[in-house]
């Protein structure tokens, strides 16, 4: 019955993606995505279309091979990602034309360019450049005594302090400081210069100023549609009216108003639409509790249909491997290397088999949720009183019968401490599914993460701990049920 | 009703039944005395299949042992063993009674032939809905003789069921084993490391030593003479009762 109605939900949704006609406009899982993605999707809703959100999806490559298999029709992309990250080539500024002729191949496109760049930048306090000066950053091989600290990241990469020290002779030392702490550090006069993203909405909080990469150093990085190119003409053309609509000021701003003034983004984007003369968008006005509900019901959902198949598959394999000494390790040791993926990777590769959504979020689940379940249901077969194994099978019981009448019996409280652990494993790590789309309570810690607002992530967060807490008091009361409490005191947990 | 046919077994370079060659007639008690280590139990558990001895041949109930359908076969024999092992998450009803429902028997005729067991054994049927755990050892070992009887077995195997006892149960439930012998005739083949025990429970002794049978016979023939000192030990240092 529980395999019959996996099936069906597996095959309902096999449908409901190949069905959908409308357009799926994606963003990664940082706020300037979040903004040029919803400014896209109103734009399209003003136009007439169904727009379908797939927001906060974990990272370039999982954007990039939603994209390729169709599981999303466009999202915002940068033209150095994509020249260094997916294209693997090597130009500082590859031109529109260049990028396009090698994405034929998979059958993508990028569009023109919003109009602002976002790349690394050298940034100073605006009060102390203007006292030294500092327009470029070639200004800054003459003031040998400023205090320069950087992200680690861009300490380190080749393409990031060597190659600027080289490229401008900057004679500094400097120090590394953590990203986050480094405006604060600039604000209170510790340090004069630091690194940070040109169109950071933190720039415009601390007051700082940006120096001009006068050499070129820096690779572009210009923000442009990335489309799949079978999307009919007239989406391309709405998309292109925004294109030259964000300078890197414009884009400050617009990122400033979400992180610093918390303004939620589709207001931003709505807001910046209505400034452009483009139309007033439409907000999803989702009130808190409904959508809590909804993201609350998919997780349940994602989590139960996992859970259901990995007690499919680990519970018949557990007790038809654990005779064998040898199967029952090897079969633990496969499921304990499953274990080990680290859940985004592993959410990465569903993708290319699964594309995204909720089957390959399913799919990762079950895979996490064999182990718990097979290695408990081993080790509880294995451990039971050699003299009860023996007596059932002395008395006449036959392999099934000892099965279900005296082994199976004898181990359930342990094999269903392994669904329980499975279970709030699942619960636990089906928050990270809003990476590829599947939803769930994950989706507002996702956005919550990106956007540095707190109130979202507790929206995730604590109906996901409870989530946690109800799943061991309903195990807790199923093994009141099927076991008698003799039994649990007297079984090893 | 039993015959073993050259049975040798051995637990890696250990011989624990070397050649064993010997028959057990139907319709008495048969104990199988010796030290730990002397192959006694081995020997009972080569019976009913539970041990496969390496070479040599079991008959039992006068055809050859079929490792093929053991289930059915060990279901004619009854079986019970030192700590009762009774099954904890069953009430004492159901430990009893398992095979005979599987058996397809009615449930009046379970009833009848439980509460007749019940009867022979001095069994409250106040015991019947309870665990094993709540029991003591010596109600345990009752219903554990209960559930080896439950299908009127032809062959009984007993592996030191009596052994974890105190003096003063285990005299109890000998005087019930005595009882029952005479209400249900059959064959029994009992293991115990205790000759007092095997004179007042059986008519016939084989006695082993390191895996071979050194002498057989009723209990005054081995009393009167002993074949070796091992013998003359077992017959002088069993616990005393």
């Amino acid at each position: 019955m529980k395999r019959l109605f996996a099936t069906f939900c597996l095959f309902v949704y096999g449908v409901s993606c190949l069905a959908s006609d409308n357009i799926v406009v994606a963003s990664k899982n940082f706020n300037e995505s979040y903004v040029l993605g919803e400014i896209m999707a109103q734009l399209l809703e003003l136009e007439g279309y169904n727009v379908t959100r797939k927001f906060g999806l974990g990272g370039t490559l999982v954007c990039y091979e939603a994209l390729v298999n169709d599981e999303i029709d466009l999202y915002a992309e940068y033209t150095g990602t994509l020249e260094q990250v997916i294209l693997k080539g090597n130009s500082n500024s590859p031109s529109l034309a260049s990028l396009n002729e090698r994405l034929t191949s998979v059958n993508l496109q990028v569009l023109d360019s919003f109009g602002f760049n976002n790349t690394y930048a050298m940034t100073v306090k605006a009060s102390l450049a203007e006292s030294l000066g500092l327009i470029t950053i070639s200004d800054l091989s003459s003031q040998s005594d400023l205090a320069v600290a950087f992200s680690l990241e861009f300490l380190n990469r080749e393409d990031g302090w060597p190659g600027l020290a080289r490229t401008y002779a900057l004679p500094h030392q400097p120090t590394g400081i953590d990203h986050g702490l480094a405006y604060q550090a600039i604000d209170d006069g510790k340090i004069d210069v630091t690194d940070a993203y040109s169109t950071d909405g933190d720039l415009k909080r601390y007051g700082l100023t940006v120096l001009k990469d006068n050499q070129d150093y820096f690779p572009q990085y210009l923000a442009v549609p990335f489309v799949n190119k079978d999307l009919p003409d007239e989406v391309v053309e709405i998309l292109s009216r925004l294109a030259g609509r964000i300078d890197d000021e414009r884009m400050r701003q617009l990122n400033s108003e979400v992180v610093i003034d918390g303004k939620d983004f589709s207001q931003v984007a709505q807001k910046f639409l209505a400034d452009e003369g483009l139309g007033i968008g439409k907000i999803d006005e989702n009130i808190l509790w409904s959508r809590l509900a909804a993201n609350t019901l998919t997780h349940l959902k994602l989590t139960a249909i996992a859970l259901s198949l990995g007690c499919l598959f680990g519970l018949p394999l557990g007790v038809l491997v654990f005779r064998n000494p040898t199967v029952s390790r090897v079969t633990v040791y496969v499921a304990g290397l499953l274990q080990t993926i680290p859940s985004i990777a592993l959410l990465a590769l569903m993708i290319p088999l699964f594309g995204i959504g909720e089957i390959p979020a399913i799919i990762a689940l079950f895979l996490y949720s064999i182990l718990p379940i097979l290695r408990n249901t081993i080790t509880a077969l294995i451990t039971i009183d050699p003299l009860l194994k023996s007596i059932a099978e002395a008395i006449g019981l036959s392999r099934i019968q000892q099965l279900r009448y005296v082994l199976i019996p004898l181990a359930l409280p342990n094999i269903l401490a392994g669904i329980k652990t499975a279970a709030i494993i699942s619960i636990g790590t089906a928050t990270l599914a809003a990476f590829i789309g599947a939803g769930g309570l994950g989706e507002p810690i996702v956005t919550g993460l990106a956007l540095n607002d707190t109130n979202l992530i507790l929206q995730g967060a604590i109906p996901a701990a409870v989530l946690a807490i109800l799943a061991e008091l309903t195990f807790e009361g199923l093994e009141r049920v099927l076991v008698k409490e003799h039994m649990l005191r007297e079984l090893p947990q | 009703m039993i015959k073993f046919s050259q049975v040798t077994k051995s637990y890696g370079d250990v011989r624990v039944l070397n050649n064993i060659d010997i028959s057990i007639d139907a319709g008495q008690t048969t104990a199988l005395v010796g030290e730990s280590g002397s192959g006694k139990s081995t020997l009972l558990r080569v019976v009913n299949g539970l041990v496969r001895p390496e070479s040599g041949e079991v008959s039992v109930f006068g055809t050859s042992l079929d490792y093929t359908h053991l289930p059915a076969m060990r279901r004619k024999m009854g079986y019970a063993v030192q700590g009762a092992g009774l099954f904890p998450h069953m009430t004492v009803f159901q430990n009893v009674t398992l095979l005979a429902s599987l058996e397809g028997w009615t449930p009046e005729k379970i009833q009848t032939r439980y509460q007749h067991l019940l009867d022979l054994l001095n069994l409250d049927p106040i015991f019947s809905d309870r665990y094993p755990h709540s029991l003591s050892g010596g109600q345990q070992q009752r219903v554990s003789l209960c559930r080896a009887m439950m299908l009127i077995p032809a062959l009984m195997l007993l592996d030191e069921p009596f052994s974890a006892l105190d003096p003063i149960t285990r005299d109890g439930i000998h005087e019930e084993f005595l009882t029952l012998k005479k209400a249900e005739p059959r064959t029994i083949l009992l293991v115990t490391h205790d000759m007092s025990e095997a004179a007042k429970l059986s008519e016939v002794v084989i006695i082993l030593q390191q895996g071979e049978v050194v002498q057989v016979g009723s209990i005054e023939q081995v009393q009167r003479a002993p074949v070796n000192a091992y013998v003359d030990q077992l017959l002088t240092s069993g616990p005393s009762l």
